[in-house]
């Protein structure tokens, strides 16, 4: 019951965020790029609508926080769909083809994990410009290890199971197996990791923006914004704790609702 | 136990040639060479620079010529800091970062284990609750958050402690690094050895010494401590990367010349020696460390020997 409620009280703080993320720069009367030097790292206000204050070039923070939210969540997503992709695909025919094949593909991702991935996204991102689609395909090409692995390991007990033997014995093709019996099983689980997988994704993006490698100015993100906000941290800590805070919050209900979904997810096999 | 170990060693050779080759090419795939943003030079003079860097010879005779001074240890010039190879740069570098990580791990590794020990004796309870939630956390927030947060309100606001490198000598200016390194690490642990050590206590072998008499204590600290660590032993390994990784930011933040510093210097000013010779020396030490896991791993569990 417990892990229920917290699944419904972290998706519900999660819409919100998302919501005010999306309607939020829509209401305020300031936009995201507007500059206005008379009014500089300004502190919080009702009076003049800047919410959350504003920055080093008097820019609305409130509206550049949504902005951040949206991208961050953006790249997150997309990152975590190109990771579940690779992961899915290579999981699935590791653990259905098995044998040699699995084995090599296997140790192939024990040699990966080994790697100093965020090292070589860096240099990514400095030896070719910054551009958004290269940040989506880098993370996601980082995070699809663990996807690969559990889809592996699932396949490989599916394979087994007497409902794919008996398909198999009425002469169902092996590419119909695979997209109608083993398929729909692993959605559960795949569901729980792209949860967890988003996090991830999300910490890599903001750790890159957070270094002046991500997305680029007038564009912003949760983490290019706390790189800002530590550089005036001590006359404004405003534009340090408001999106450092939204950061820690988006990232603890991830995984919270990774956590709560997959206790979910193996109450149900197991029972 | 030694053919173990030689397998070992010998499967942590292709990793190896694998990331160097990777990082190579990924350097010399770039567009845009590090001498471009400086005023356009004469075309001879540009010819000189690329044979006095070797950068005119086709791409395998590169890599084989960097192949072989990396096995004498050379990793090259620096292109940007001149007069300077960059093996010179990452030894002066090197040790900040290492005694950072040092003891980062080693702060983590205790309170990690003590904290998910104590919350597995006491499962289910408010303190059981309290170490799990502020795990949760710690593991969820990133480094260059807690570091500037940190900063804010123990050095800036509270002046407890100093906020920057050049502000102070000694011991004190590595504490608050430390612990910002340490932080997510520390959660983490706590996690994996709460979860390891509440399996462990539920195994006959713990009744049957609860029975003969002996206190929680001991029990936890002679039959359960060395079984419930394996998780933790394995996890090492990416424990490793992460202090890695995370000593970027810290470096970066609290202003430290260490070795993440010149890497993210190095990446942004395309000094291309200097950023390969980083990511092959981390590569290495991340595959070697892991190396030792596994051998350790396998002297103290013998079952995964003969796997």
């Amino acid at each position: 019951m417990s892990g229920n409620r917290s699944i419904r009280v972290t998706a519900g703080i999660l819409l919100a965020v998302a919501t005010a993320a999306l309607v939020g720069p829509w209401i305020s009367p300031h936009d995201y790029a507007t500059t206005n030097l008379e009014n500089i790292l300004s502190a919080p206000s009702l009076s003049n609508m800047h919410l959350f204050g504003t920055d080093d070039l008097g820019r609305d923070l409130f509206v550049r926080t949504m902005l951040g939210i949206r991208i961050t969540l953006l790249v997150a997503i997309v990152a975590s769909l190109v990771s579940l992709v690779i992961g899915v695909s290579y999981g699935a025919i590791a653990g259905f083809v098995g044998g040699r094949l699995d084995a090599a593909m296997m140790r192939f991702v024990d040699t990966l994990y080994a790697l100093p991935f965020i090292f070589l996204v860096i240099l990514l991102m400095v030896a070719f410009e910054r551009n958004f689609l290269l940040i989506f395909v880098a993370i996601g090409a980082i995070n699809w290890l663990d996807m690969a692995r559990i889809v592996r390991g699932q396949t490989l007990s599916l394979r087994e199971r007497e409902f794919v033997e008996a398909a198999r014995l009425t002469g169902v093709s092996t590419l119909k197996i695979v997209f109608r019996h083993i398929a729909p099983n692993l959605i559960g689980i795949v569901v729980v990791y792209v949860t967890l997988t988003i996090p991830q994704a999300i910490l890599v993006e903001s750790f890159l923006s957070f270094l002046g490698l991500g997305v680029q100015e007038p564009q912003t993100s949760l983490g290019a914004l706390v790189d800002a906000g530590v550089k005036h941290m001590e006359g404004a800590s405003w534009a340090l704790l408001i999106p450092a805070t939204l950061l820690a919050l988006i990232l603890l209900c991830f995984n919270f609702l990774g956590d709560g979904l997959r206790d979910l997810f193996d109450a149900r096999h197991s029972s | 136990m030694l053919r173990y170990t030689v397998l070992r060693i010998l499967g942590a050779i292709p990793t190896l040639l694998l990331v160097i080759a990777l990082a190579f090419l990924m350097v010399h795939a770039a567009p845009g060479g590090p001498f471009d943003d400086e005023r356009a030079l004469p075309a001879d003079v540009e010819a000189n620079i690329a044979a006095a860097y070797h950068l005119d010879e086709p791409l395998p005779q590169q890599f084989l010529r960097y192949m072989s001074g990396l096995l004498q240890g050379d990793l090259g010039p620096s292109y940007r800091y001149r007069d300077y190879t960059v093996g010179e740069l990452i030894g002066t570098a090197f040790p900040y970062s290492l005694k950072l990580g040092a003891m980062a791990m080693a702060l983590a590794l205790l309170l990690g284990v003590s904290a998910g020990t104590v919350a597995a004796l006491r499962q289910g309870t408010a303190l059981d609750k309290v170490v799990m939630g502020f795990s949760m956390t710690g593991i969820s927030i990133p480094v260059f958050v807690i570091a500037p947060v940190l900063v804010l309100f123990l050095a800036v606001k509270l002046q407890w402690l100093p906020a920057g490198w050049s502000s102070a000598t000694g011991m004190s200016r590595y504490l608050l690094p430390v612990i910002t390194l340490a932080l997510p690490q520390i959660a983490y642990i706590a996690r994996l050895t709460r979860a390891s050590m509440i399996d462990v206590l539920g195994r006959d072998f713990i009744r049957t010494a609860h029975a003969q008499g002996l206190g929680t204590a001991t029990v936890v600290r002679v039959h359960a401590l060395k079984p419930a660590m394996l998780p933790v032993l394995s996890y090492m390994g990416p424990a490793i990367a992460a202090i890695l990784t995370g000593s970027v930011v810290v470096e970066e933040i609290f202003g430290i010349p260490g070795l993440g510093q010149f890497f993210v210097r190095g990446a942004l000013n395309r000094d291309y020696t200097l950023v390969l010779g980083i990511v092959v020396f981390y590569a290495s030490l991340i595959v070697l460390l892991n190396l030792l896991v596994d051998i350790l791993y396998g002297a103290i569990d013998p079952r995964v020997r003969y796997r």
